[in-house]
């Protein structure tokens, strides 16, 4: 990748970063429920995109900037599995179940509409 | 008094925090690029290091006070950007989609096995007594 392929990953990974902070910090205001809806938001969302991304056949660098720069730095493993973590340690053991279960279906079921929407573009 | 008003000393710490992520885990990324037949080596890598590293970070700043940048720039920032959700998903659906339903058991389950005793691992390693704190 080119040197300002990779300026663009750097900088645009850092504002979904951010972005990813304030979804999340939107969905806190609302609700002091122990449910992470905030970032489960945020995963659906980002791969609603990246479906969508990979579905209209974008390649290149636009690919690695767009996929990896931004969409793959809004989501985020991490934070799913210690939230999942808090919610066992917190008492609240069926909803890891259901943070978990929920993500996986969901987040599939987000790949495969946002795959068909691209391709159908 | 400075009025009340959006502190963006956190802010700017997640997205300083949110461009090493990114370049640490697109680097990766393209250093090892694999078709849907293959195991996904580089989201995997990243994924379970940056688990391990934000379960010590947040024992690790579990106590700081509430205006310290730490978390923000190491866990929100660099270990949330570090990890993702959504190549995960994609892996998952593109080995379907290519009739390699044991590979895609198999990476979902060790990922989310190996995901979370990693998040643990890294609380129990900041929990474990060192020397300095004995008294």
């Amino acid at each position: 990748m080119s040197a300002p392929g990779w300026v663009a990953v750097g900088l645009l990974g850092g504002a979904a970063a951010a972005a990813r902070f304030f979804v999340d910090a939107a969905f806190a205001a609302r609700s002091d429920h122990p449910f992470p809806l905030g970032i489960l938001a945020v995963n659906l969302a980002g791969t609603l995109a990246l479906g969508l991304v990979a579905g209209a056949a974008l390649s290149g660098e636009a690919l690695v900037i767009v996929a990896g720069g931004v969409i793959g730095s809004f989501t985020t493993f991490s934070t799913w599995m210690l939230d999942s973590h808090r919610l066992a340690d917190t008492g609240h053991a069926h909803l890891v179940w259901l943070n978990i279960g929920l993500s996986l279906i969901a987040g599939f079921a987000a790949v495969a509409l946002g795959h068909w929407a691209g391709s159908a573009l | 008094m400075r009025p009340s008003r959006f502190d963006l000393r956190p802010l700017a710490a997640i997205y300083v925090g949110g461009v090493i992520g990114a370049l640490a885990r697109v680097g990766l990324a393209e250093a090892g690029a694999h078709g849907p037949g293959e195991w996904p080596w580089a989201t995997f890598a990243v994924n379970m290091a940056g688990a391990l590293a934000l379960g010590y970070f947040f024992a690790r700043l579990r106590d700081h006070p509430e205006d310290s940048l730490a978390h923000p720039f190491l866990a929100t920032g660099v270990c949330g950007t570090l990890t993702t959700f959504s190549a995960l998903q994609l892996e998952l659906f593109q080995m379907i989609d290519a009739g390699r339903l044991a590979l895609a058991a198999a990476y979902v389950g060790a990922t989310l096995a190996a995901g979370y005793a990693f998040v643990r691992a890294g609380i129990s390693l900041e929990r474990r007594p060192r020397p300095e704190a004995a008294r």
